[in-house]
Formats: structure tokens, C-alpha cells, sequence
């Protein structure tokens, strides 16, 4: 009787499944305190507008377990033990920093969880250290800088002197300008790295720059760094003589008007502005900019374009682990940074990157888009992984 | 690059700039160590308060309110952390100071986050100290000259009050020997409570001063915390001389490191500090002989 109970009860659950749609529930690591929560938090609201724009065409709802990494790896990793083991998510997605994707890297390889990796540009994360269960729709540190050193050499700048933070981040992108720079004819005349976090006043530093004999200074620079550098820049008097280029970081629309009119001139590479001309970012930047008041940032469409792979993966029907990793890997779709899609080789994100400079605009600063150069795949750097099976 | 007189004249504004900067935090914080025995550790703290409140007060009424009113500001929030906390932990011994204070910059921090955001925030540079000066041959940022000058203004004014006047002589005592200079009469009590608030303002005046120059971010008070204690521990305890050649010499040292030997430049300051430690334990200038 009782077993005869239990059947008609299972039975009756499996008939009323197809009923409902897939739950999919989704892991948001993000740090909503630290140094970086202005990004955590630009990052969320753009994964919650993407999940409203698309999340109907998925056939899956979303739920979201958010936890705060707090920009510190064993916090993070523990959080992700949590997301994995207690709420058992079935995708995983954020990370700002790649000290945290270091951290975490192992047991989400290890648990067979889906990653969605929405800032965190390390090299090794797409590389050397590359897993099936982590994609990233972000960006990667060489591939932002890399165009940029053509591009550069293409505008007949012969010498350059770069600087950045003494950080693996600010090595990596300094280390791809200068290989495809010096690859294109160009010369490295210095390179400073200055003592990461430590460094307020870079006058030391510019005061090298303008004797090394350089036609142009390549930086990078991000967040409060950003800032000073390039308010200090302009105070020295050395944008006339000397023009300011950089990975794009340094003039984000996130904190590009607290730099004020010294960042105007300002040329750098990035894969996103909020000026892109496309049907799609137009659409994003307007419910972004009505939802949250603020002009979309890099970030901001991270976490959009995070939310857009979730919901293309589910769209093929996958809605478990397994499925939800393998279906990430080969999603592709025409987002506001236009044609981006993964590379299942290294399961790192291929989009064009934007030339822009930094402009006064009607309401502030705004962002004049100079050059689309065409998306690159990433070289494989070492990533050894199971092909695409399906 | 090393024949060019210019660079050299250049990294020396540079250094001068920097060391300013560090003296106006340090002598606030160095001047109440020495004496009443306090280790603030939260000083840090009340600069990065100093730049935010400059950064308001500027939005609304412009750089130079926020330069006048950011230092009353925080002399304001010194006088309640002084009636709320510290009178309470004078007598508690420096392992009890050292937590609590240490514990404030994190609620502190957590404080100017939760009013002001976690942008960073930037004010612009007044219009009459924009641009640059041409000096001693080469051309160099106004503003910086600006905090070079107000660093020495500050230093003549505090070196004239602490040796020729009456209340300058009663630090002094109080410092050299507290309990002495209270049976002569002295409050060294009400003392200490002023020249607390006006360390506090010192420092929210270098957070002002400082705020065009760098960005403005709730950890600011973080990072200058190391500069400023081992400006003092070089410099010595509770003395406007050690204030100021710790100041120099941590300016000096930093900025020509990062010039002459950039991959030791954040090493040398550790190993001068090493160094100053091992030779003269007390410090190169302090107050008590």
C-alpha cells in the first residue's frame, strides 16, 4: 500500500514537471564589498538586465544566490564551496578579480561546475590554467592591449615609454603592447612598473617619461590609480608633447568623469564603450541608463553578456552541470560589443576591440570611437582541453 | 636623462612635495604619541575623512571652502572620538589603544563607504593654482607648489608656537615629562584635548590638500598610514625636528628610489626604517633626549 502510495506520488511529480519550466539556478561571486564593489555591483546590474531582457526566451527560469567574495581569495573560495555544496547551484558566474579566479579555479574544475567568468582578464585563465567548466565572456588581458600596438605602430608613432602597476594584471597587458608593438617596427624606449597600490603620485615616474625621448606614453591603469594618473598627466603638462595612450581601463566610463577635462585627448583600446553604434548597445545602454542612472561600463555589459551566454546555453536545452559547461563553450550571438562569441579552443571570449577617445560631450565626457579592430581568438597559450564533443 | 639638470630639479620638487604632504599628517599624529603616550592608528583614517568632506564641501561651495571647512570638519569628528573613546582608553595601556583604533579605521572605512559610495572621487585643482610655474629652470605644476609652500608655512608657524610661546612651552614640558608638568600647574588633560583636535585638522587639511592631486577612495587612509608611522618612527617621537627630517627623508628616499632604482623602490624605505631602527632605536630626532 505505502509503496503503492510512493509510486502514484512519483508519478505524479514526473507528469507534473514538464508543467514548469527548468529551474536554473545561478551562483553570482561578485565582490559587493572592497575595492572593487562599484565594479561587483556595476556587473549585477548588468546580469539582472540581462536576464530581463532574454530571460523569457529561455525556456528555463533563473534563480540567483548572490555571495560577496569581498575581493579576498579565501573568502571567495569559500563562498564558492557554499554556492556548490549547500545552495548546489547549477552555474556559477562573476569574479572580478584573477587573485580570486586563482583561488577558485581548482574546485570549480574539480566539483565539474559551470563557470561564467564576467571580469577577470588573467591570461592563465584562458590558458595554461584553461577548463572546460570556465568560460569567460570578459575579456583577457593580452587581448585588449594586443591590437593597440598595431594599431599604434599604424599611426607612425615610432617610440613609446609605458607604465603600470607591478602586478601580474599590469604585466600581461603591458607585455602584449609591447610584443605586437615591437612586432609592428615600433620601439620600447622605457618601461616603468610602479609598486602596485602603493603609488599615488606618479610624479616621479612622469618626470621619466617625458626624458626617455618617447613620442607617446602607453599606460594601464584602473579605479582610483586611473585617476590620479591621469589627473597628474595633464598637471605636469606633458599631454601637448607627449600623447597619453593606454588600455581603456584608464578612462572608463565608470570613473572617467571624476578625471574631468584632464582625460579629454586621452586615446586607449577596449571592448566596449557605451558610444558603440549597434542596434543592441543602443538598446543596452538606454535600459541600463534607465535603470540605474549611470552610463553602462565595461562591466556593466560583462554582466549583461554573462546573463546573454546563461540564457543562449539553456536556450539548447541544457539545464545540468554537464550540459550547461559544454553548451557555454559554442555560444555565439550579436551583443552590444557586437559579434562575440567563445572560442572552444580556449574557451576565452573573441571580440573586436574599440579605439576610442576621450571627448567632451554634451553631458560630460563621452566616448569617440576611432577605430573597430577586427575580433582575434586569443592564442591558445598552453590550454590543453577535450575538444568540443556533443 | 641623468645629465639633464631639469629631471634633477624636477625629482627634487617631487620629493619636497611628497615629504609636505607626509609632515602634515605626521606632526598630528606624532606631536599626541608623544604626548600622551596614544598610538592613534585611526589618524590615517581622518585624512581620508578630510579629502571626502573637501569633496563635498567643494561640489557645493567650491575648492576653497572645502580647503577651509574640511580641516573644522574633522576636528569636529575628533572631538568625538576623543569625549566617545579615546578619554576613556587613556589610562588603558597601548596594546588596548593599538586594537581600538586599528578597529576604528575599519569602521571608519566602512562609514565614508556607505556616504560616499565606493567611486572614487576627484575634485578639480582651483583656478587660481592651475597651470604650471616655470621654477629654477624647469616647468612645474602650480598646485604642487601650492602644497610645498603650505608645508612650510605650517612647519614655520608650528616651530614659532612650540618655541616661543606659552602654550608651546607647555607642550613641550608636557611632552619631555607629563607628570611633572602637571604639578607645575599645567592641565595636561585640556592640553592634550587641543592639540588632539588639532592634529585631527591637520590631518583633515593634508586629506584636503591631497584630494586634487590623488583620487579620493575610502582606503586613502590606508595607504598613507605606513608612509606616516615610519616617518615617525625615523623622525623620533613627539618632535616638530623629527616630523619633519622623517617627512624629508621618507620623501627624498621614496621618490629618488623610484628613480635611480625602480625595482627597490618600495624596499629601500623598509630598509632605511631597518636600518634607523638597529643604529638609534629612539629615532634620529626625539623629543626625550
Amino acid at each position: 500500500m505505502k509503496r503503492a502510495i510512493l509510486a502514484a506520488l512519483g508519478l505524479a511529480t514526473t507528469l507534473a514537471l514538464p508543467a514548469t519550466a527548468e529551474d536554473i539556478k545561478v551562483g553570482l561571486l561578485l565582490p559587493y564589498s572592497g575595492v572593487y564593489a562599484a565594479l561587483g555591483n556595476d556587473i549585477d546590474a548588468g546580469f539582472e538586465l540581462g536576464l530581463k531582457h532574454f530571460g523569457s526566451d529561455a525556456g528555463a527560469t533563473f534563480e540567483i544566490v548572490r555571495e560577496d567574495t569581498e575581493v579576498k581569495p579565501p573568502v571567495a573560495l569559500g563562498k564558492a564551496k557554499k554556492l556548490i555544496l549547500q545552495d548546489k547551484v547549477d552555474v556559477v558566474a562573476g569574479i572580478v578579480s584573477s587573485g580570486v579566479l586563482g583561488a577558485v579555479r581548482n574546485m570549480i574544475d574539480g566539483a565539474g561546475v559551470p563557470l561564467i567568468v564576467a571580469n577577470a582578464g588573467n591570461d592563465e585563465a584562458t590558458g595554461a590554467d584553461c577548463s572546460p567548466y570556465i568560460t569567460r565572456v570578459s575579456f583577457s588581458n593580452g587581448q585588449v592591449n594586443r591590437p593597440m600596438g598595431n594599431w599604434m605602430a599604424e599611426q607612425g608613432i615610432k617610440k613609446v615609454f609605458t607604465l603600470a602597476p607591478d602586478y601580474a594584471a599590469g604585466r600581461q597587458m603591458i607585455d602584449a603592447f609591447s610584443a605586437s608593438f615591437t612586432a609592428a617596427g615600433g620601439e620600447i624606449v622605457g618601461q616603468e612598473f610602479t609598486p602596485f597600490q602603493k603609488t599615488q603620485d606618479f610624479g616621479p615616474y612622469l618626470a621619466q617619461a617625458k626624458a626617455s625621448g618617447a613620442d607617446a606614453v602607453y599606460v594601464f591603469y584602473a579605479g582610483g590609480e586611473a585617476i590620479a594618473f591621469v589627473k597628474q598627466y595633464d598637471s605636469f603638462g606633458l599631454k601637448a608633447e607627449l600623447p597619453l595612450y593606454g588600455s581603456g581601463f584608464l578612462t572608463s566610463p565608470l570613473y572617467v568623469n571624476a578625471e574631468g577635462p584632464a582625460a579629454e585627448g586621452v586615446i586607449t583600446a577596449l571592448h566596449y564603450v557605451p558610444t558603440i553604434d549597434n542596434a543592441e548597445n543602443k538598446a543596452f545602454a538606454e535600459a541600463f541608463t534607465a535603470e540605474t542612472g549611470r552610463v553602462p561600463s565595461e562591466f556593466a555589459v560583462q554582466g549583461y553578456d554573462a546573463a546573454r551566454a546563461l540564457i543562449e546555453a539553456a536556450k539548447t536545452g541544457a539545464t545540468d552541470r554537464e550540459a550547461l559547461a559544454l553548451a557555454l563553450r559554442q555560444v555565439s550571438f550579436d551583443g552590444p560589443r557586437g559579434k562575440t562569441s567563445i572560442d572552444p579552443a580556449t574557451n576565452n571570449v573573441v571580440q573586436p576591440i574599440y579605439v576610442y577617445e576621450t571627448v567632451a560631450g554634451e553631458n560630460g565626457l563621452t566616448q569617440k570611437v576611432l577605430a573597430q579592430l577586427p575580433a582575434e581568438a586569443d592564442p591558445v597559450n598552453g590550454c590543453q582541453m577535450a575538444p568540443v564533443s556533443n | 636623462m641623468a645629465h639633464d639638470l631639469g629631471f634633477w630639479t624636477l625629482q627634487a620638487l617631487n620629493a619636497l612635495q611628497l615629504s609636505m604632504l607626509l609632515f602634515l599628517l605626521s606632526i598630528g599624529l606624532t606631536v599626541i604619541f608623544g604626548l600622551m603616550h596614544f598610538v592613534n592608528l585611526a589618524h590615517g583614517s581622518l585624512y581620508a575623512l578630510g579629502a571626502y568632506f573637501a569633496a563635498s564641501l567643494a561640489a557645493v561651495g567650491g575648492y576653497w571652502m572645502g580647503f577651509f571647512l574640511a580641516p573644522v570638519a574633522v576636528a569636529g569628528v575628533g572631538v568625538l572620538l576623543y569625549s566617545g573613546l579615546i578619554k576613556r582608553m587613556r589610562k588603558s595601556g597601548p596594546m588596548a589603544q593599538v586594537l581600538v583604533t586599528f578597529g576604528l579605521i575599519f569602521a571608519l572605512l566602512d562609514l565614508t563607504r556607505i556616504f560616499w559610495g565606493d567611486l572614487a572621487l576627484a575634485i578639480e585643482v582651483p583656478a587660481l593654482l592651475e597651470g604650471r610655474l616655470a621654477f629654477l629652470g624647469v616647468e612645474y605644476p602650480t598646485y604642487r607648489l601650492f602644497i610645498i609652500g603650505l608645508g612650510l608655512a605650517i612647519f614655520a608657524a608650528l616651530a614659532f608656537v612650540l618655541s616661543r610661546t606659552q602654550i608651546g612651552a607647555m607642550i613641550r614640558a608636557g611632552v619631555d615629562n607629563d607628570a611633572m608638568a602637571a604639578c607645575l600647574g599645567i592641565n595636561v588633560e585640556r592640553l592634550f584635548f587641543i592639540v588632539f583636535c588639532f592634529g585631527c585638522a591637520l590631518a583633515g587639511l593634508a586629506g584636503a590638500v591631497a584630494a586634487p592631486l590623488l583620487s579620493v577612495t575610502p582606503d586613502m587612509g590606508l595607504q598613507i598610514l605606513i608612509p606616516t608611522l615610519i616617518v615617525i618612527v625615523i623622525g623620533g617621537l613627539g618632535s616638530l625636528k623629527g616630523a619633519i627630517a622623517g617627512s624629508l627623508i621618507y620623501g627624498f628616499v621614496q621618490t629618488f628610489g623610484a628613480v635611480l632604482a625602480p625595482q627597490l623602490a618600495s624596499v629601500l624605505i623598509y630598509a632605511l626604517l631597518a636600518a634607523v631602527l638597529v643604529i638609534k632605536p629612539v629615532g634620529l630626532f626625539p623629543a626625550k633626549g
